[in-house]
């Protein structure tokens, strides 16, 4: 017994602790990883709500802005700040309606399907990187994992416009269904092209190999990476279907769409589901192409916020990190905002058109086009293309120069330039544990 | 096959593939209280049948019980969204028995008034026909301007929706003192905005394909069904009662310089300085009806200003109202007008007391929604919508 606690202060000190500090978690402890695992999912269900509380308040403000209009002003003070709050509890006292015909058990559980599916993408995707990432679980297929995980959410609009007894319910969700299925294809095939150029589906690998200023970014890697981008973007509004793409809910045709017999906190879940997937797709977008939790100047690394100054320092180069990640997902919902009030809603087939004619072809024509890149200019970003030789870049994993490679005297310039500051040893070390 | 009207019989007729679906009569794109019966096969419609009588208020029979100033208030509330447009129908019907010639001023300020009661009616038009195809936002924008246009006509008599302003015999009243000012000053801010919408939607490439090439009709199926006003000139056909009406109308617009908007080889009138039409569009579909209200408000945003010219120099007096109970001659009248929605006919019977014998209404949007059904076959859902909206219909004189 006192062996178990001794354990378990042990492990409470040492990895919990640790984990809050952005140390990795230890699996040696089978109570210490339910810990861990609690710890995470408690952190994980806090940014989600509160993401959906924060990107509801800024969906109301942005449109009331784009609308000529001032928004909420009044409930929390200023900004109408505690709006979001303030629905929630309307919501949660509302009536729990269920239709008389409504398959019950399933008419139940549709909306928690959905939002457990939505925060389980949030498992793999890390919010810092460098040698201690901040992650739930450090996947070394995460790209594969997140987008897997994201189609899962379609079950529960299935699920949902199956169970609701309801033609327009039903309509919302076999569009849905083909929707959602159609765009995971161009959406994958995007993914893929980061996935090429890092030689890893490891997202904590594939953030750090865009270390170093804004030009080092996937984005920039070349023109087909610049274009995939757009591409993968415009997928990702599809698959958490956000206008013009919103055809699961389209409120002129579909009165609701699959949640038109849905009220009160079940409601509220499929919303928090459908923010919580804006903000996974946006963290993606940002950790694949935009540079992940490097800001377009290296700062933390200038000031020497690095894992190898010291622990501290490497914790608040990581909230310097966790600030980027968010804000660029920030930034990703913002848009994605500014599209929906701006734009009509493509019809069903021109939906599909623009999956199967367009961004199916253009995303492979791109895969092709980072293969051949990575092919014929191996390691070499397009910006360090203008300037003569690729002084900020180089392939960190993978094929081109696996880690036995880079202690070699043979390419000193290569081991050089790599992670700014870090020596071959801690390199080696650090693949290491990413791998 | 059976008829859609009686759902039982469908229960045993049905093919496995096939739903019925209510679309209204509460329902957030029909426009108020209309109930489109769709059958459809999957996202492909094959069918629609429209039912009316959701707002259903006896105007006509009220018409029966009360004088033609009495019922004034009445007409507002048949297309609320222009009741300006209503009273001048109505007072000019009356008129028309009564052999009455308004004076020239009260002319110059009807024209005013009933112009701009088409420019806040077809903005309604555009932001609504916006949100029927998913975007919010052009709504707002639209309801940002009418609301000038409202409190401009709030200054003129007190009302911001059911006006009952311009009445038999002239108005209730004269356009108060700096009113026509304020006027031209809405009017240079209103332009450009106009083409903000343009670039905002007529050339947005998705509401092009929403609307290009959709619910096209041909002139033939546009004039058997009875359709007016820029449903009708939408098709290229060039009909226009404020330059083809009846006498007693037309004179109100004697001397402006105005052409009707409708596509002649290729062209709208004075369209060079809007987007071209886009080479998906087909004469006849939701994007020419658009387009047609759209320059149709500048059209009016042109008369407007002649007429607040004529109007500022014009002497005497703008009418003098009928007596709310004066004796109606003996016989029997009918006058259509250009209403924002095409023709709104008044028929009036008198039996030579003070209160009409008969009144009935000639709608425009009842018989600019007959076409629904024709113009709806084999279309996907979310066309539905697309095309009543393109109709530009208000319940509330369908119904009446």
């Amino acid at each position: 017994m006192a062996s178990a606690i001794n354990n378990l202060l042990d492990w409470l000190l040492t990895s919990w602790l640790l984990s809050g500090l952005g140390l990795s978690v230890s699996t040696d402890s089978a109570i210490g990883y339910v810990v861990a695992a609690f710890i995470h999912i408690a952190l994980i269900i806090n940014l989600v709500a509160v993401g959906a509380l924060v990107f509801i308040w800024l969906e109301r403000k942005i449109s009331g802005r784009i609308q000529d209009r001032l928004g909420p002003t009044r409930v929390g003070g200023k900004f109408g700040w505690l709006q979001t709050l303030a629905d929630g509890l309307k919501l949660i006292t509302k009536e729990d309606l269920m239709p008389d015909g409504a398959d019950g058990f399933l008419f139940k559980i549709a909306p928690y399907i959905s939002f457990a599916a939505s925060i389980a993408a949030f498992i793999a995707i890390p919010f810092a990187g460098g040698p201690y990432p901040w992650i739930a679980q450090h996947l070394n297929t995460g790209v594969f994992f997140v987008i897997a995980v994201l189609g899962l959410e379609v079950f529960g609009v299935i699920l949902a416009g199956y169970s609701s007894a309801s033609k327009w319910s039903l309509f919302g969700a076999m569009r849905e269904a083909a929707q959602v299925v159609s765009y995971e294809v161009p959406l994958g095939m995007c993914a893929v092209v980061p996935v090429l150029i890092a030689g890893s589906m490891d997202m904590v690998v594939i953030g750090n190999q865009q270390a170093g200023f804004f030009t080092n970014w996937f984005i920039f890697h070349d023109p087909a990476t610049f274009i995939t981008f757009w591409v993968y973007f415009t997928c990702a509004l599809a698959s958490v279907n956000r206008a013009p793409f919103d055809l699961a809910e389209a409120e002129s045709e579909l009165v609701a769409g699959f949640h038109t017999e849905y009220s009160g906190l079940r409601w509220s879940f499929f919303f928090m589901a459908e923010y919580g997937s804006m903000l996974s797709v946006s963290l993606l977008a940002s950790i694949l192409f935009l540079g992940g939790w490097h800001g377009p100047i290296p700062i933390a690394s200038l000031l020497g916020l690095t894992a190898e100054n010291g622990d501290v320092a490497g914790y608040v180069g990581n909230l310097l990190g966790l600030t980027n990640v968010l804000f660029k997902g920030v930034v990703g919902v913002s848009v994605m905002i500014w599209i929906r009030w701006t734009l009509p809603r493509l019809r069903i087939d021109q939906v599909m058109a623009t999956c199967l004619k367009y961004c199916t072809p253009i995303a492979a024509v791109m895969f092709l086009g980072a293969v051949l890149w990575q092919y014929n200019l191996p390691g070499r970003t397009f910006f360090g293309l203008l300037a003569a030789p690729p002084a900020m870049f180089s392939v960190d994993e993978g094929w081109e120069a696996p880690p036995a490679v880079t202690t070699e005297p043979a390419k000193p310039a290569m081991v050089e330039v790599r992670v700014e500051g870090l020596t071959p040893q801690q390199v080696a070390a650090n693949q290491e544990r990413g791998n | 096959m059976s008829t859609v009207d009686d759902p039982r019989t469908i229960e045993f007729d049905v093919r496995t593939d096939e739903m019925l679906v209510n679309m209204g009569p509460q329902h957030p794109s029909t426009h108020g209280v209309l109930r489109l019966v769709l059958r459809t096969d999957g996202e492909i419609v094959s069918e629609v049948t429209p039912h009316l009588g959701y707002l259903h208020r006896c105007a006509e029979k009220i018409g029966e019980n009360l004088t033609p100033r009495q019922f004034i208030p009445y007409t507002d509330r048949m297309d609320y969204l222009a009741g300006m447009n209503m009273n001048l129908g109505w007072a000019l019907a009356i008129e028309k028995l009564m052999k009455y010639e308004p004076p020239e001023k009260g002319r110059h300020l009807r024209v005013i008034i009933s112009e701009m009661g088409r420019i806040a009616s077809h903005l309604v038009g555009m932001g609504a026909y916006g949100l029927d195809l998913g975007t919010f936002s052009p709504f707002l924008y639209a309801f940002r301007e009418r609301e000038r246009i409202l409190d401009l006509f709030e200054e003129v008599c007190g009302a911001r929706l059911t006006y009952s302003y311009l009445t038999v015999g002239g108005a209730t009243a004269d356009l108060p003192p700096g009113w026509v000012e304020k006027c031209e000053a809405f009017l240079t801010q209103l332009e450009p905005i106009i083409v903000e919408y343009h670039t905002l939607l007529t050339t947005n490439s998705i509401f092009i394909k929403r609307t290009a090439g959709i619910g096209v009709m041909s002139a033939a199926t546009a004039i058997d069904y009875g359709t007016s006003g820029p449903v009708l000139r939408g098709s290229g056909v060039d009909h226009d009662l404020r330059r083809d009406g009846e006498e007693i109308y037309t004179a109100m617009y004697d001397g402006y310089a105005f052409e009707v908007i409708v596509e002649k080889n290729g062209h709208y009138p004075k369209d060079h300085q809007y987007p071209a039409v886009p080479k998906e569009a087909i004469l006849g579909d939701c994007w020419h009806r658009f387009y047609v209200r759209m320059l149709e408000v500048m059209q009016s945003i042109d008369l407007v200003r002649q007429a607040i010219d004529r109007y500022s120099t014009a002497t005497g007096n703008y009418g003098e109202p009928m007596k709310l109970n004066q004796k109606l001659p003996k016989g029997e009248v009918y006058l259509e007008t250009e209403a924002p929605r095409g023709q709104m006919g008044f028929y009036i019977v008198s039996n030579g007391e003070a209160i009409p014998w008969r009144a009935r209404a000639r709608s425009s949007s009842f018989c600019n929604l007959s076409v629904t059904s024709e113009l709806c076959r084999d279309c996907l859902i979310a066309d539905v919508p697309a095309i009543v909206g393109s109709l530009d219909i208000v319940m509330g004189e369908i119904d009446r």
